[in-house]
């Protein structure tokens, strides 16, 4: 960018009170908007000064004054049209040939899993770890956002990158961003999402890319285990190994893992930590111990003991698991104890990245 | 023949006039005549603007500091929750069609009534039933889901959301009564001599208007009974998490809720495009471009709602077909701001508060249409969405565009409803007021969006805080002008000079019969000769222009 | 003027309504209100129907299942007592034409007494989807479906058939209204707009279930 034009650039922006620009993005729409900006300004104050100069060459110098007849030819109404429909396309072109470079990410985009709910971020590297509230990235390395909710429609909204997204339950949206400039940004929640809604807030950490790498080294350190819960079902059926770490596969294959947490907390169905052996109050009202039985039957037969606080929505799955299968889950759920929870990583639901072109 | 006798023709004021012709509280109650229904939404939705601009001041007040000034976080969302309800359902929307509908549509057209008048009653106590429902939500505990809604928000919130929705779905149908009244109104009882293309421009807006409210007000009732049965049984409708798609909501939602703002905005559009040319004793510029135009936002306005929705998940091909649809409508409402101006070319024009009110809405509608421009933008949206750039923007037009409607229809229209005049000075200096204030209290609201402020936030950071003193300054004035407007229009409606059937020299059919007009609007039946807006004397050599 | 005003007042029957001119404008205007009317709830029904639009796209054969649930039978008996009530309502409308009293209240009985029937049918079929849990949202607990979306499906089923039933009610209550006009001799072959409005708001709810019928209980 020339000297002129960085500005130019200064100028509108701290005119209009608009953030820094700390995103490939913020430039995009950033130059879009002073476009309509100065079209705007300059057509309204060419219209304001016309009926202005009206107002003072025709005032009324008598009471019930005579006026001619003035109307207006076909080829002013063509113009009165064509002007501002033009303007106006060319905009919407603009526009929508960025809007397609937002929702388009590239290749090679660093994921990360956003998941909100009332009223906190939480974020999630695949391969670990975890936070809340607090996002860290790369700069100058394209990231993209998956983004879903727990509870009711969120939105995810960083002013300086100009970027926003609805969080929506029960689906997934992506954005990608990239940021330039090492620094800390304001995360907002802008979907109303009740009391707290205005306290929704977190930041962004961008970190220059040398220092992101050696700060997820350092985090990943300690994390041994590295859970892969989008398994993929091509060699579910013939694995080897130890029953607990085939049912972490088969959850994540069999789609459990959508409803049940691995974080302790509750989701649409209970945790699945800490389940075994715990005292669970049931719809019924009666108290059981969920030992290997009741987890067994709760997959077959999911309506006959419910537990108090959710809802009939669990499918059976009579008939879709195998009775090794089903033991398999058991194990896993076994070997899920709080105590041992330090430090896991990424234990959000099952989301394959669609392939991209 | 027998009333032209008591006109009191030194002091033009027809002595015994619709408002006095039956006495007694059942003549009101159980009324038919479509000027005493008029006013009967006159005093409603009235009061339903001073309930909905106390929420707005304590929202205000609430902002002057970047923490909790005098209530709480839960407070706070009721208040701008039916602030919007309020506004929208019960003022807006039921406001120029209900009041200057009734009351000038009939006597524009040289009608005796509207089709079916005790439909017309019927929409009334409908309204006022449901507004009651609103207010009673508002009092057991109130509503804080927004006035859009939301699934599934809505549908987990604990406040007793079902009275409201109920509220906003009875209201719905006083709206369908009243716009399926005046259709049938302008297609039967248009006076002889009175063609299509001679009919006044507030009854062509009005006319487009009742269109929108007859096709897209049966989807908001069905789509807020959803969300309210919902609430109440769990069906599952809209809820994620029993199988429902909280999008699918907002689909139906908007698509009567984007042309309902046209529903708001039209009918001021009609008022100033009368405004206009009373201002400026002009026939209208490009009559017809104007009239078409508003059925051309009619039919548009149907398939923009997309454009509330481009962060939620709708696919980007659809959102970019919303965004070039929704440039149509702001093509045609360039059109409509090109002929007024227009209209003021070699007119003769006259200082009044009217001419303050059709500025002010130029000037805002100017704005507000273009900022809508910019928010359908696409990629401009992602930055905007749901900041306080859409709060003023929809402010704009909204309240701007069409509060400046509603008080020039009040400014022109009070001498013919009441037969006197008001303080033509003290007009004068409300509306500047207004303007005035208007504008500072939503400037700073387009700056706050462009610096990144989300709306409905409670706590704000403080690098926002200087802005939203502004705004909340900006507010006080306003409120100001509009206490103002209260005093000398309820001292005029007693004391005011009288005003004489035509004050302001106009050729509408309204100003032909007496201030106040007669029980049955006109002695006699009215035919029309000429095109509307002829101010050239008779005999007088006109002079034809084309630009 | 005076003397056409005379006129006018002789020929104001007393269902011209004052600010009409005469009859022919008043009918224009009362028939073009009321299919305006009916615009509106066709509007009203439109929004459930694409609510089942969108979710048996989502949850095909959820859908397919349950509706296989419903009894095609009874289905098919309601749809042909709804259109032999819509004919019996075009009869009626004839006979008042022609003068015949006597048979149009008759007829329009019938047309309720066929209301009534299918009222007395959807009764036993809610009462059967009741007592088997076939209901909407978290009220579901039938077993027989476990595919996702079969909640989903009776919450359809029961707000749009629900919604009809409402709307059944309020034609049988205005068609009711009708035959004690008809009885009192308000209406002829002079006057009959009423009874063609009142048929025509019937028609509608013919209507509306020759929709629902094949979406609900046959696809």
């Amino acid at each position: 960018m020339s000297e002129w034009f960085t500005f130019f650039n200064e100028l509108m922006r701290k005119m209009l009170f608009l953030p820094e620009q700390a995103s490939t993005l913020a430039y995009r729409i950033d130059f879009l908007h002073y476009f309509v900006f100065i079209v705007t300004m300059v057509s309204s104050i060419a219209v304001g000064l016309l009926a202005v100069s009206f107002f003072f060459k025709y005032r009324a110098k008598e009471k019930l004054a005579s006026t001619p007849i003035v109307n207006a030819s076909h080829r002013f109404e063509a113009t009165v049209i064509a002007v501002p429909l033009v303007f106006f396309f060319i905009w919407a072109a603009i526009g929508f040939r960025d809007y397609m470079w937002y929702t388009t990410p590239p290749r090679n985009t660093l994921d990360i899993y956003v998941t909100a709910k009332k009223w906190m971020w939480h974020f999630s590297h695949p391969d670990g770890p975890n936070s809340n509230a607090n996002l860290t990235v790369p700069a100058n390395r394209p990231v993209r956002l998956l983004l879903t909710s727990r509870d009711v429609i969120h939105s995810f909204f960083v002013p300086e990158f100009r970027i926003k997204q609805d969080a929506i339950p029960g689906r997934y949206t992506e954005i990608w961003f990239e940021a330039t400039k090492p620094g800390r940004y304001r995360i907002y929640c802008t979907e109303y999402c009740g009391t707290w809604h205005s306290n929704m807030v977190g930041e962004v950490i961008v970190l220059p890319g040398q220092e992101f790498d050696n700060w997820i080294a350092k985090q990943r350190l300690g994390l041994s285990d590295r859970v892969d819960v989008s398994a993929s079902t091509d060699n579910g059926g013939d694995f080897r190994g130890d029953l607990a770490s085939y049912g972490r596969r088969l959850a994540g294959v069999q789609g459990c893992l959508k409803c049940h947490s691995l974080d302790g907390q509750p989701h649409i169905g209970p945790t699945w930590v800490d389940l075994y052996k715990r005292k669970t109050v049931l719809v019924s009202g009666e108290t059981i111990i969920a030992d290997e039985g009741y987890l067994t039957e709760s997959m077959m037969d999911p309506y006959t003991k419910v537990v108090k606080g959710f809802q009939q929505v669990m499918p059976s799955f009579r008939g879709k698991l195998a009775a090794p299968e089903a033991a398999a889950l058991v194990e896993f759920i076994k070997t899920l104890r709080s105590d041992s929870l330090e430090n896991t990583p990424s234990k959000e639901a099952v989301y394959g990245p669609v392939e991209r072109r | 023949m027998a009333q032209l006798s008591v006109v009191n023709e030194s002091e033009g004021y027809l002595k015994v006039n619709y408002m006095n012709a039956d006495r007694g509280i059942m003549s009101w109650v159980l009324t038919l005549d479509h000027k005493r229904i008029a006013l009967m939404y006159f005093v409603l939705t009235m009061v339903s603007f001073f309930i909905g601009g106390m929420l707005a001041e304590a929202i205000r007040i609430e902002h002057l500091t970047p923490g909790e000034t005098i209530m709480g976080a839960n407070t706070y969302n009721r208040m701008f929750t039916l602030h919007g309800v309020v506004m929208i359902f019960m003022f807006m929307i039921p406001a120029v069609p209900g009041i200057f509908g009734n009351f000038c549509l009939p006597l524009m057209l040289g009608a005796k009534d509207v089709a079916f008048p005790r439909l017309n009653l019927l929409s009334v106590y409908v309204y006022a039933v449901g507004a009651g429902l609103l207010v009673y939500a508002m009092a057991s505990g109130g509503v804080d889901a927004g006035w859009t809604f939301y699934a599934p928000y809505s549908l987990s919130t604990p406040a007793t959301i079902f009275p409201a929705l109920l509220g906003v779905f009875i209201i719905g149908f006083s709206s369908i009564l009243t716009g399926l009244n005046f259709i049938v109104t302008v297609h039967t009882l248009r006076a002889p001599g009175m063609t299509w293309m001679r009919m006044p421009l507030f009854v062509w807006a009005t006319y487009a208007t009742s269109i929108i409210q007859v096709l897209a007000t049966p989807v908001i009732g069905i789509t807020a009974m959803l969300v309210g049965i919902e609430h109440v049984f769990g069906f599952g409708f809209f809820d994620p998490t029993r199988g429902g798609d909280p999008v699918l909501f907002q689909h139906m939602f908007w698509f009567y809720s984007h042309p309902a703002v046209y529903i708001m905005v039209l009918p001021s559009m009609g008022v100033i495009s009368e405004a206009v040319a009373a201002v400026s004793r002009k026939n209208i510029f490009g009559y017809k471009m104007i009239a078409y135009s508003s059925l051309g936002i009619t039919f548009v306005g149907f398939f923009a709602w997309g454009h509330h929705m481009f962060l939620s998940g709708q696919s980007a091909l659809d959102s970019g077909a919303f965004a070039i649809i929704s440039m149509l409508v702001g093509v045609f409402t360039a059109i409509k701001v090109f002929n007024w101006v227009g209209t003021m070319y070699r007119g003769s024009i006259a200082v009044n508060a009217l001419l303050f009110y059709v500025c002010g809405f130029l000037f805002f509608v100017v704005f507000g249409g273009m900022t809508g421009i910019a928010v359908a933008t696409v990629s401009l949206d992602v930055h905007w969405h749901d900041t306080y750039f859409v709060v003023a923007h929809f402010h704009f037009i909204m309240v701007g565009a069409v509060l400046m409607g509603v008080l020039a229809a009040i400014h022109m229209w009070f001498p013919k409803m009441f037969g006197r005049m008001y303080h033509e000075g003290w007009a004068m200096v409300a509306a500047a007021l207004i303007v005035l204030g208007f504008n500072a209290t939503f400037i700073p609201q387009f700056l706050l969006g462009n610096a990144g402020m989300p709306r409905r936030y409670f706590l704000y950071d403080e690098k926002y805080w200087m802005l939203n003193v502004a705004s909340t300054a900006g507010s006080t004035l306003l409120f100001i002008g509009f206490v103002i407007v209260a005093i000398y229009l309820i001292y005029a409606l007693k004391h005011g000079p009288i005003a004489g059937s035509n004050p302001w020299g106009l050729t509408g059919l309204e100003w032909q019969t007496t201030s106040p007009p007669p029980k049955h609007n006109f002695i006699g039946q009215p035919t029309v000769e000429e095109d509307p807006y002829t101010y050239q004397k008779k005999g007088e050599k006109v002079e034809h222009v084309v630009i | 003027m005076s003397s056409s005003e005379a006129h006018q007042e002789h020929e104001h029957p007393w269902y011209l309504a004052h600010h009409f001119d005469n009859i022919k404008v008043q009918n224009y205007a009362v028939r073009m209100g009321m299919w305006l009317f009916l615009g509106t709830e066709v509007l009203l029904f439109a929004g459930l129907f694409l609510g089942y639009t969108v979710y048996r796209y989502f949850y095909p054969q959820a859908f397919e299942e349950c509706s296989q649930l419903l009894s095609v039978g009874m289905g098919a008996f309601n749809t042909v007592v709804l259109i032999g009530s819509s004919f019996l309502v075009v009869w009626a409308y004839h006979s008042i034409k022609h003068d015949q009293v006597k048979k149009c209240a008759w007829l329009l009985f019938l047309t309720i007494v066929c209301a009534g029937i299918f009222l007395v049918v959807k009764y036993f079929e809610y009462m059967h989807k009741i007592h088997e849990g076939q209901l909407p949202g978290k009220m579901y607990t039938f077993e027989g479906v476990t595919a996702p979306g079969a909640n989903m499906y009776f919450s359809i089923y029961f707000l749009m058939t629900g919604l009809h039933a409402l709307h059944v009610i309020i034609g049988a209550t205005i068609l009711a209204v009708l035959m004690v006009r008809v009885m009192k001799g308000k209406y002829g072959s002079h006057h009959n707009v009423p009874i063609e409005l009142g048929g025509l708001y019937w028609h509608l709810v013919d209507l509306v279930w020759i929709f629902l019928f094949p979406l609900l209980y046959l696809i």
